[in-house]
């Protein structure tokens, strides 16, 4: 495949073609936050994190679901992507019920981290209190919908991964919800094969392993890299 | 710092301490009320949740207390899942309870109610408390504030660093306590062991000159109530519910706390918030309980360890069968912190202690459970009812406070009728309504200020409703 030349905050460099902007700035050493993304699932440009100015449009990109091209010129870090960045954030946590002290993720939650990075100390939006449930009928785990910030990791590596097509999407804009199966409860679910994949790719304290307490949620997102890996490398025959 | 952005459950409400004093129509002081402005809420938020959250969530109901309200929370846990925790988790879970009685004890004691009476009722406010201590007394001041420290290290050495842990968890704890926890435990031990020794002392000589004070401060019979162990002795965080009367008599013995509700019903006083708790069977007033150091000092036949023992011998020979005044909590909080110095040594020398089978695993076996501790204030009950899958419906807390919030009233009416001076509300007599209260040391943030001295709202109050005299003090 050819390459491409491109800069990167003033750094020029090259990459694959058929690479995303994303993929070119970690080889770069450029890092650009991100939520939604994880290493092994497709991307679909969910959480708006990730947005990048490329020059010669007005437009903001998200970095993850963007491609090269030769001779783009991509700025990460502007003051106005820090604005937007931070502005994504609150929307986050004004959106539903994050109670950090008291969840499951805390101390290892990509969304709290990131809150911290970006130097987010308070919100300046009012916060919605929307009504959402626990979902506590597994066996094994539970979804706390008042966590969920809708990256949808879960459902694509419920469908890319693990095969069970359990989880989808229902409802749009703030009534959006991850459901199982037809929105039954997920102890119902006759699809989950109760694999804990979608536990392991979740960034927040919205799914978690029954009986956790407080920052005991610490997800090894190795085991899903390493399935990855060995399938498309082909390490097993089957 | 992302902790910034969260909302906090709990509204503490700082502020002033609210009391009503009422007077009949010849001026002479009917009764008094102390409003407790509590956040009620707090139950309601937590419905919905699943149990497991509840040792993490209850201990930030309150900066004074989380380590008791985690240790209850997570025996309401075993209760719904119906284990037996293993033996190193529950005998480090009382090791810890230890630490929070020792730590709160201090705190009271040294910090809060020394001042008053070392330095004097009519000591001006702005020097009555533990700077003016540390002035006219340094080494007792010192000394008491390292007793706190070695409690809080204890709780520190066993949850972390954190200032509200969730260590102890349904089923048991999260982790063991370390060789190194072990010896730094042990090398505070002499140093504790002196300042509580200095302190009885100290506190014997002050009984000698305050006689007036243990008539006064809430000095009446009542019934009191806490955990006591199977063989009547000192309990903290097992054993069962025993009730006895002013005269020493057991009016109720080893009641499950499971079934806490035969035993305590709760009125809700119109004027606060707060909950009134009082012994079912004889009804409300009738069944006005106290609980906390004085209680569980006047419900056990033994504590258990030998120089405790001898304290309180003496301590009950100071009651005709109970000992029933309110200025004696002071005493009995220094014979617990003794006692559990006591504990804490010989915990230290258990194997058990070292087991690493730390946390027992099941599901809902139980649709409610309770769990009930000794906090240094009193019994608390945390009472769960959950559907089967954990998620809780109904969420019912007990706490110390509340149980003794009947008696406080008395203590203060007790006290204004003595010191009133017509119809005029005196600083002295603010001053001993101050104490009174503490002696009960009452889990609120307006009596836990940083110079120690309470914010009053003091209003007295004719037959009719009209305000005859009122105080503010900040
Ligand atoms: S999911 Fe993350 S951000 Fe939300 S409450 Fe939990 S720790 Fe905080
Ligand atoms: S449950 Fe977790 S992984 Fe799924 S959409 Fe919500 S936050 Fe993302
Ligand atoms: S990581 Fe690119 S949009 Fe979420």
């Amino acid at each position: 495949m050819a390459a491409k030349t491109l800069t990167i905050d003033g750094k020029q460099l090259s990459a694959e073609e058929g690479a995303t902007v994303l993929q070119a700035a970690a080889e770069a050493g450029v890092k650009i936050p991100t939520l939604c993304h994880l290493e092994g699932l497709h991307d679909i440009g969910a959480c708006r994190l990730c947005l990048v100015e490329v020059a010669g449009g007005p437009k903001l990109l998200p970095a993850c679901t963007t491609l090269i091209t030769e001779g783009m010129e991509v700025t990460t870090a502007s003051e106005r992507l820090k604005n937007y960045r931070r502005l994504t954030l609150e929307l986050l946590f004004a959106e539903r019920n994050h109670v950090c002290a008291v969840c499951v993720a805390n101390g290892h939650c990509e969304l709290q981290t990131l809150a911290g990075q970006q130097g987010l100390d308070h919100v300046r939006y009012d916060y919605c209190f929307p009504p959402w449930e626990v979902d506590a009928t597994h066996r094994l785990f539970g979804m706390d919908h008042d966590r969920c910030i809708l990256c949808q990791r879960c459902v694509r590596v419920c469908w890319d991964i693990e095969g069970a097509g359990t989880k989808h999407v229902s409802g749009r804009g703030g009534k959006a919800k991850i459901i199982s199966d037809l929105d039954d409860d997920w102890g119902d679910s006759e699809t989950c094969t109760a694999c804990g994949k979608c536990v392991q790719a979740c960034p927040t304290g919205a799914l978690y392993h029954r009986g956790s307490t407080v920052g005991e949620m610490v997800r090894d997102r190795s085991k899903l890299e390493f399935l990855v890996n060995a399938r498309e490398k082909k390490l097993w025959s089957v | 710092m992302s902790q910034r952005i969260v909302i906090d459950p709990v509204t503490r409400i700082e502020g002033h301490a609210k009391i009503s004093i009422f007077v009949d129509d010849f001026g002479q002081v009917s009764g008094a009320e102390f409003h407790v402005v509590e956040f009620r809420g707090f139950e309601k938020f937590c419905e919905g949740r699943p149990y497991s959250e509840m040792p993490g969530i209850t201990s930030r109901i309150c900066g004074i207390c989380p380590v008791s309200h985690l240790l209850a929370s997570a025996k309401a846990g075993d209760a719904i899942m119906a284990v037996r925790i293993p033996p190193a988790a529950d005998k480090l879970r009382r090791l810890m309870n230890l630490g929070q009685i020792v730590q709160s004890h201090a705190l009271s004691f040294f910090h809060l109610s020394a001042p008053d009476f070392l330095l004097g009722w009519e000591a001006p406010p702005a020097t009555r408390n533990v700077f003016g201590l540390i002035q006219s007394n340094a080494d007792l001041a010192r000394a008491g504030i390292r007793l706190r420290q070695f409690g809080q290290e204890i709780i520190a050495v066993l949850g972390g660093r954190k200032i509200h842990p969730s260590w102890a968890v349904p089923g048991g704890v999260r982790s063991a306590l370390s060789a190194a926890g072990r010896e730094t435990i042990r090398a505070w031990l002499p140093e504790a062991h002196a300042t509580a020794r200095v302190a009885l002392d100290l506190f014997k000589q002050v009984l000698t000159t305050h006689e007036r004070e243990t008539q006064l401060y809430g000095n009446f019979p009542s019934l009191f109530m806490g955990l006591v162990a199977a063989d009547g002795g000192w309990e903290h965080h097992g054993g069962k519910l025993r009730f006895t009367d002013s005269s020493g008599s057991i009016i109720a013995d080893q009641v499950d706390p499971q079934d806490y509700r035969t035993v305590i019903g709760e009125s809700v006083q119109p004027s606060s918030y707060l909950k009134s708790p009082y012994y079912l069977p004889l009804g409300c007033p009738d069944g006005i309980y106290r609980v906390g150091p004085l209680a569980r000092l006047n419900l056990c036949s033994h504590m258990g360890v030998p120089l405790a023992d001898a304290e309180l011998k003496h301590f009950k020979s100071l009651g005709h069968g109970a000992v029933t005044s309110s200025f004696l909590y002071h005493y009995a909080r220094l014979i617990e912190i003794l006692a559990a110095l006591e504990f804490i040594e010989r915990a230290l020398d258990d194997a058990d202690l070292a087991g690493t089978d730390l946390r027992a695993d099941a599901g809902i076996n139980s649709l409610h459970g309770v769990g009930a501790s000794e906090a240094p204030r009193g019994t608390l009950f945390h009472d769960y009812t959950v559907d089967r899958n954990g998620l809780l419906q109904k969420v019912n807390l007990i706490v110390a406070t509340g149980q003794n919030n009947l008696a406080m009233n008395r203590t203060v009416a007790q006290i204004a009728r003595h010191f009133i001076a017509g119809t005029k509300i005196t600083e002295p007599m603010l001053n001993r309504i101050e104490h009174g209260i503490r002696c009960y040391d009452p889990c609120l943030s307006c009596s836990t200020h940083a110079a120690g001295r309470m914010a009053l709202h003091v209003r007295l109050l004719a037959p009719d409703g009209t305000l005859v005299h009122e105080v503010v003090r900040d």
